[in-house]
């Protein structure tokens, strides 16, 4: 049984210009112990998704239209808050994007560290902050035991990340949710981050759901990888496939839009327009638009995830009907 | 800091008047820390950009790539002027800037234009994408102030925005369309040399090719200079004639874009190439990565030596001794690193 099934999640947001579907209907699974990759442009329901199962979509506007997500037996979308609190923090956890707003300035690393064990887990604050120290440790924190006691503002920004995975590792998770982590650090500081999530999984044998808008960052993590174009998801596949047999046109073109992939001093490959307005219903493929192989039945019809192969989905129409 | 008695056009009238348009003389800008309530102190300084040399071509794309903090958008701010210059000479078309009065500076600005990161940040919010356009036009007296809207026209031609939505405000624009807007905004002067710091980061890949396009074929086009600072490699790589590579201040390589990425000399350069992420699986899992230890040192109180020796993989003990100077590596390339031939 996957560790975590979310079927047909749709996450709205209800604005005053219009009801904007920000997820629009997507399920998929997460194997224990497996790192799934989410890959997206801006505005493609890659957070919302997550944010959504870690109940943090702001209500309003935001409302979780249907759809399930089930983790160990548990629907983290309509249990009780208490069931729903005592699952979040200790058996899933998250990292954000910028670890410079998402500590508080006005604690100690100390404190922000001991918090989830805390509440989680009865256990004396001495007990908890020697847990805290040696998870310090083990993120790469050297001099752990003089640092604990400082503030956010005194580390850097990789630092601050390392610390936000401390704090996210430190009731030993069963999943983490990692929302685009290393996008506001240097590449070498990624690079140490990156591998340092790599090891961590292993110790732990956590799930880890990376989200990433640069496919060069999902193709050394992840075992499978899932394509997300406006609210839906186009492509699911293991990384190997994805990366060298895609089929739905829209991660063919994200993929040869890459400047490291195309030959120096050519003109770049780029994808036509711009992604849909999502407060207005799309009555086909939502890339239709966009699309270079685009058909009338394209525009009317929408296409529903269908497998290639036992590992391998796609959602066009024309990939279906066998004609690309 | 002291300038010549003489004026700018004798000071500069034995430069050499071949193709290169920007030449940086051992430039330096550092930032005074000061400490103190009422009498402030002096306490220390940040040497934000530390004696760089440099020239750029005409025609030319040079990318400057480093992390943050290395000061290359302070490189770039220097070389507008847009701070002060505490070291050496900017010369601009033979033409040295720290000596330049209030109103020559005003002319030598036509000839560089500057393109920021956050297009939601650089352009006016309560300002028409006519209004964005035309001030610089009329700011300078381009043309009579008749033909301003054919200019503007053809300027939003020129960046691949129809002239139709000349009446807009930026909010009605996606990133992509801002960055058109701004770029469109840089050419408005014919300028030799634009500056674009990292005018791709903010946004999707799909827009940054676009964007990527668009540079290089107006540079081409208008035989422009362009200083194309990022962080990510990849990019600098494709867009770049010429690549200098700046740590703590300092450029330690410097070399046309193909060598230097692909075969990088510098330890540093090594580890910045070996951290970039591949969309590649097979190649991502087989390759060893040099991994680096550690963040980059402060500016403030930068290591003894070279810069990069606590975090060096090959540091001797003369590495800390000395810092390394920019020496030539072949006809072409440029590389400070002691341990240059050994590694």
């Amino acid at each position: 049984m996957p560790l975590l099934t979310v079927t047909d999640l749709r996450t709205w947001f209800h604005t005053r210009n219009g009801v904007y579907r920000a997820v629009d209907g997507i399920s998929f699974s997460v194997e224990r112990g497996e790192t799934l990759g989410i890959v997206g442009e801006s505005g493609s329901g890659k957070s919302v998704t997550c944010y959504s199962i870690m109940g943090l979509v702001p209500t309003p506007p935001g409302r979780i239209e249907s759809g399930t997500a089930i983790f160990g037996g548990v629907d983290l979308l309509h249990c009780s808050p208490k069931q729903a609190r005592s699952i979040r923090g200790k058996r899933v956890a998250m990292i954000f994007q910028d670890p410079m707003t998402s500590l508080n300035p006005y604690l100690r690393i100390s404190e922000q560290l001991i918090e989830p064990l805390l509440i989680h887990e009865k256990i004396s604050r001495r007990d908890a902050l020697a847990r805290a120290l040696a998870m310090l440790e083990e993120v790469g924190i050297n001099d752990a035991a003089k640092r604990i006691h400082l503030y956010p503002h005194e580390f850097s920004g990789g630092m601050r990340q390392r610390v936000m995975i401390a704090m996210a590792l430190i009731t030993k998770p069963e999943l983490l949710i990692a929302d685009e982590p290393t996008t506001a650090l240097d590449v070498t500081v990624q690079a140490q981050i990156l591998e340092l999530i790599k090891k961590m999984q292993r110790e732990l044998g956590m799930a880890v759901i990376f989200i990433t808008h640069d496919l060069g960052v999902v193709s050394g993590l992840c075992d499978r990888v899932q394509v997300m174009y406006a609210g839906r998801i186009v492509e699911t596949a293991d990384t190997r496939t994805l990366f060298y047999s895609p089929k739905h046109p829209y991660t063919r073109a994200l993929q040869r839009s890459i400047p490291s992939m195309q030959d120096k001093g050519t003109e770049l490959f780029t994808i036509p327009g711009m992604p849909p307005d999502l407060s207005k219903p799309i009555a086909g493929c939502a890339f239709a638009p966009r699309c270079e192989f685009v058909t009338e039945r394209c525009q009317a019809e929408k296409p529903e995830l269908a497998p290639v192969s036992a590992t391998h989905d796609q959602a066009c129409l024309r990939v279906q009907a066998g004609e690309l | 800091m002291t300038r010549p008695a003489s004026g700018c056009r004798r000071a500069n009238s034995d430069l050499p008047v071949d193709d290169t348009i920007l030449q940086l003389n051992n430039v330096s800008t550092h930032f005074p820390i000061l400490s103190g309530f009422v009498r402030k102190r002096l306490v220390g300084t940040v040497k934000a950009v530390d004696g760089v040399t440099l020239a750029v071509r005409r025609g030319e794309v040079l990318g400057l790539v480093g992390e943050s903090g290395c000061g290359k958008s302070t490189l770039a701010r220097t070389i507008m002027q847009l701070v002060p210059t505490t070291g050496g000479t900017v010369v601009l078309n033979g033409k040295n800037l720290s000596d330049c009065s209030a109103t020559e500076m005003l002319a030598v600005r036509r000839g560089m234009q500057m393109v920021f990161q956050d297009p939601y940040a650089s352009l006016n919010p309560r300002m028409t994408v006519f209004a964005t356009l035309a001030e610089p036009l009329l700011v300078h007296g381009v043309c009579p102030p008749a033909e301003v809207p054919a200019r503007v026209a053809n300027l939003m031609k020129t960046v691949g925005l129809a002239p139709r939505f000349m009446q807009k405000y930026p909010h009605e624009f996606s990133g992509g369309q801002r960055q058109r807007i701004a770029i469109a905004r840089a050419l408005a002067l014919e300028p030799k040399i634009i500056i674009a710091d990292e005018p791709v980061s903010a946004l999707d890949v799909s827009i940054q090719a676009q964007i990527l396009n668009l540079l290089s074929q107006l540079c081409r086009k208008m035989n422009l200079s362009l200083i194309f600072i990022a962080h990510d490699l990849s990019v600098v790589k494709h867009i770049s004639d010429r690549v200098a590579v700046m740590y703590l201040g300092k450029i330690i390589e410097l070399g046309p874009a193909l060598d230097v990425i692909d075969r990088p000399r510098h330890p540093y350069t090594r580890a910045l190439v070996s951290a970039i992420p591949t969309p590649n699986p097979d190649v991502e899992r087989a390759r060893q990565r040099i991994v680096l230890a550690g963040d980059p040192p402060s500016p403030i109180n930068p290591p003894a030596g070279c810069a990069f020796h606590p975090r060096c993989p090959y540091a001797q003990e003369k590495c800390k001794l000395a810092v390394p100077p920019l020496v030539s590596d072949g006809p072409t390339r440029e590389v400070a690193c002691v341990r240059l031939g050994e590694i």
